[in-house]
């Protein structure tokens, strides 16, 4: 088998070893063409050099340390176990797909295991809320990585030499190849074999080629190297993707901020309501720009079966690129960040922030804020709480924010529309203590309640007021204000992630488009001083055929003046 | 932009009327199947051919053959075919005229929900369909491609019926335009990939079964097939070309999701399920090189694949909450 061009050596142990020599007859070791079926193909056909460099699996060879490492290697590089290791990750991405996960509702999370604590925390336990994250997922795709570079890599240094070396020489027995013709000829043996050399390099084949020596002479021909090359380019965008991906999440950052309209914000961490850094991210890598939310505008559908889809959703901001640069009026909307300094800024979510104001028995004012309140339904009722700490006893707000309001008994009271058609708050007052004194983090959409007492309920719409009972002030709704929420990141390593992908795409194409094939010529002298012309070709690419290929050449061959007086074989 | 009621209503006439042609095809390929003469399921012996070929006589070892039936004769179920096929050209061109109306009455690409995606799946599907016809005989196919296409069209008009309207703003985005429009194109061939597949299986187990003297009760519709190489050629040939065009379809939804939510990949459920997706169908491409899992069990894993395809299709959408599913179903 001849090795030097066409057998597979894995991991290069025996490769070349005094190969070459056999390289004339086409073996019938079925074992080094791994695309060959064995057991169906080896019997009815010779079984030919393959035409790709795809790894071979074989048994455990000799004993000892080495022999068993070097027996797990080629498993682990195997077709086989990169067939099953894909397998696992399909499968193993599943109930990422199933179970909620604390990247994306880490909420939903929790609630299961509160909800079923047993079953809950054992599935925490094994990592099925954070599947993505989880040692078990990484090691079947780190293993399938590792395997892939296992394979591929050798492949990419043999087909390197294949590249830079000449076809193969013909095989002894051409009639037993794919396709194969044979005619006989008046005509000079070399002007043949000059005729096949030369239209075969106008078709671009690359072409290798003996002197008629006076008996036999030959042509050899192959095409369609890119087909390997293709599939090595894919595998190895793989292997860049995956690196680009974690450059990514190692470099980059992210973080989600809810601005009011009228507020600011500035890119600095501490201005994130949540903030995601990558391990190697710096904070000077955060370009000092800033933004002012002027305008929040909100479409809706009206009417339809679709009533109250969104339609448009768009916020005006005022951007100061770096301090002390004159603002400038821009645009975020959803499928259109804002691009600074490649961070980019996406609008993602968007509420109404009630603007509440507390006023003491004398009319001081003591709390005034617009209130971000989080919608909780499509139609925007929002829930919020307002603290005002300030006074004796401390007095706490918790309610709803309804858009365009309604209350029925089920529901209670609720929002029929998005848009704020007719907004309204209910507001219940607590008094007591607020709980903000007693060390631990609160939020700031709960209240607690546990050292509080209530006072009562409102409905409120814009322009009214309450008078709280027991001589507590007033609550008045002065209007309310929408809010847009934000997510900042970066990416760094995206660029390179869709350079990966693009190179995977066209060495796909590539492999899975092109032939590989193989011809010869050879000629001969037939007894009656005639030459005998046989053309024969041979692909393994999955069901591609050389008959075209070889159909061509010959009648090119017939056509080619100097044997135009030819005679058929055997007449 | 307002919807224009009008052109929606026509579009929905169109669907009907494409259905009823559907419905037509399909029973013209029913007849011509069951009317066509059966082949033989024992292989014979691969034949030495002298073939003319420029003046030149030429020994010629055939090896395989590819594509439909080729024995020369005339099968009887030819005319129902044919009516069948002419019958499905004209149903997917209504199919096409109803998605045209459908997008014209909204002013944009008629994949904005389930429902409009469903009609777009099933002209895709007749398109690959049609398409390949063009080169070589596939009224064997036309039933098994028919079938999913009304059941498609059929789950669309009843489970799924959407009023035209615009799209929610995340929607809004050209790459969700290439994004849909080439998944819907992959999901069109994977589906005649399936059906192919599906059928190489029922012809090798019957020429196994042939081979080995042994009965098979899907005997008639394996002896109406072509032979199983061919099949699995041509299933081959399906998946190998639309792997790229998937792979693709996930890149771009990616780009998409780059732009709408500041990630790339994240995990979503949509996105889980195109990547399983994915890996089954390159598993099935590795299956095929190697030696052992070729044929049969690579078959097998193409269904799966398939089977996955559909899930993320329907069942992600109404079974699991993601960030995708936000279309009205
Ligand atoms: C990340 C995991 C992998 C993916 C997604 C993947 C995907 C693919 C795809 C889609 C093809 C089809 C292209 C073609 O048929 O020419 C392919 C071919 C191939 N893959 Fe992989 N692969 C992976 C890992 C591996 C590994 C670990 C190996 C080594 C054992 C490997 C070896 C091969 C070989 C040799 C071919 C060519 C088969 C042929 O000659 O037809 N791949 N791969």
């Amino acid at each position: 088998m001849g090795k030097r061009f066409w057998g597979f050596a894995m991991s290069g142990i025996d490769a070349g070893n005094g190969a070459d020599l056999a390289a004339e007859e086409p073996t019938t070791d079925a074992s080094t063409d791994a695309s060959t079926d064995a057991s169906t193909e080896a019997s009815a056909e010779p079984s030919t050099p393959a035409l790709s460099t795809q790894p071979v699996q074989t048994d455990p060879v000799g004993l000892g340390l080495l022999g068993w490492l070097r027996w797990v290697w080629r498993t682990l590089t195997s077709m086989r176990t990169a067939l099953v290791l894909l397998f696992l990750l399909a499968l193993a991405s599943i109930p990422g797909s199933i179970f909620p996960q604390r990247g994306s509702a880490p909420v939903k999370v929790t609630q299961y295991i509160t909800d079923k604590p047993v079953l809950g925390r054992f599935m925490d336990k094994i990592g099925m809320f954070d599947v993505f994250a989880s040692p078990w997922f990484a090691a079947i795709y780190i293993l399938l990585f590792v395997s892939l570079a296992g394979c591929v890599l050798p492949r990419t240094m043999q087909h390197w030499r294949i590249l830079r070396s000449r076809p193969p020489v013909a095989p002894r027995n051409l009639s037993r190849l794919d396709e194969y013709r044979v005619l006989n000829v008046d005509a000079n043996s070399q002007a043949v074999l000059d005729d096949a050399a030369g239209i075969l390099r106008r078709q671009r084949w690359r072409v290798d080629t003996s002197q008629f020596d006076g008996a036999t002479g030959w042509v050899a021909a192959e095409k369609g190297y890119a087909r390997e090359t293709g599939n090595l380019v894919f595998h190895l965008a793989l292997l860049g993707l995956l690196t680009a991906v974690g450059l990514g999440a190692l470099l980059g950052f992210r973080g989600t901020v809810i601005v009011r309209e009228g507020s600011s914000f500035a890119d600095t961490r501490a201005q994130f309501d949540s903030f995601a850094p990558g391990r190697w991210f710096n904070d000077s890598s955060l370009p000092p720009f800033a933004f002012t939310l002027t305008d929040f505008v909100a479409d809706y559908q009206r009417g339809g079966q679709q009533n109250g889809a969104a339609r448009e959703f768009s916020a005006k901001v005022k951007l100061t690129s770096e301090p002390g640069s004159a603002p400038e009026a821009r645009t975020i909307e959803v499928n259109d960040p804002l691009v600074v300094d490649g961070v980019k800024t996406f609008l993602v979510g968007h509420g109404y922030a009630p603007t509440i104001t507390v006023r003491d028995t004398k009319g001081q004012v003591i709390f005034r804020d617009s209130v971000v309140f989080l919608p909780q339904d499509g139609n925007y009722t929002s829930t919020g709480v307002a603290k005002v700490p300030d006074t004796v006893p401390q007095l706490g707000l918790q309610g709803f924010f309804l858009p365009t309001a309604a209350v029925d008994a089920v529901l209670g009271p609720h929002s029929t529309f998005p848009a704020p058609d007719d907004p309204a708050v209910f507001i219940s007052a607590w008094v007591g203590d607020l709980g903000l004194d007693s060390g631990r983090a609160q939020s700031v959409y709960k209240l607690d309640t546990s050292a509080m007492q209530r006072l009562g309920i409102e409905a409120l719409r814009p322009g009214e007021s309450w008078t709280l009972p027991g001589g507590h002030g007033t609550v008045t709704l002065d209007g309310y204000v929408e809010w847009a929420s934000f997510t900042v990141a970066r990416d760094p390593g995206k660029g390179f992630a869709l350079a990966s992908a693009i190179a995977a795409i066209a060495g796909l194409a590539l492999s899975l488009l092109v032939r590989r094939r193989r011809v010869w010529v050879r000629v001969s002298l037939a007894g009656n001083g005639d030459t005998v012309v046989e053309v024969a070709g041979m692909t393994r690419s999955e069901h591609a055929t050389v008959s075209d290929d070889v159909e061509e050449l010959t009648t090119a061959l017939v056509a080619s003046a100097r044997i135009s007086s030819s005679t058929p074989a055997g007449a | 932009m307002l919807v224009n009621e009008t052109f929606a209503a026509y579009s929905n006439i169109f669907v009907y009327g494409s259905m009823a042609a559907y419905t037509v095809a399909m029973f013209a390929f029913a007849i011509s199947l069951a009317s066509t003469r059966g082949r033989d399921l024992v292989p014979a012996a691969p034949a030495v051919a002298e073939a003319a070929t420029g003046g030149v006589a030429l020994a010629t070892r055939v090896v395989t053959t590819l594509g439909g039936p080729d024995d020369g004769a005339r099968p009887p179920g030819r005319r129902a075919g044919n009516i069948g096929m002419s019958v499905t050209w004209l149903a997917t061109i209504l199919l096409g005229i109803a998605l045209a109306l459908r997008g014209l009455s909204v002013g944009r690409v008629p994949w904005g929900n389930m429902y409009e995606f469903s009609l777009t799946s099933a002209f895709a599907i007749s398109l690959a369909f049609v398409v390949l016809s063009l080169k070589r005989d596939l009224r064997w196919l036309g039933i098994f491609v028919v079938i999913p296409v009304l059941l498609t069209l059929g789950l669309a008009v009843t489970v799924l019926y959407t009023e035209a309207a615009q799209l929610v703003p995340a929607l809004k985005s050209y790459w969700l335009v290439i994004h849909v429009s080439a998944a819907v194109v992959c999901g069109g061939a994977f589906c005649v990939g399936a059906a192919v597949t599906c059928l190489f299986l029922v012809a090798d187990a019957g020429e196994r079964r042939a081979v080995a003297g042994k009965p098979y009760f899907l005997d008639g519709l394996a002896r109406r097939l072509p032979a199983s190489n061919a099949l699995d050629a041509m299933a081959y040939r399906i998946h190998a070309f639309m792997f790229p065009l998937w792979t693709f379809a996930i890149v771009a939804g990616a780009i998409w999701a780059e732009n709408a939510w500041g990630r790339y990949w994240g995990w979503d459920p949509k996105e889980t399920w195109a990547f399983i997706t994915w890996v089954a169908y390159a598993a099935y491409l590795h299956a095929r090189a190697t030696a052992g899992w070729k044929g049969r069990k690579a078959s097998v894993i193409a269904l799966i694949a398939f089977g996955c395809f559909v899930f993320n299709y329907f069942g992600v959408n109404m079974l699991i909450t993601g960030l995708h599913s936000y279309s009205g179903v």
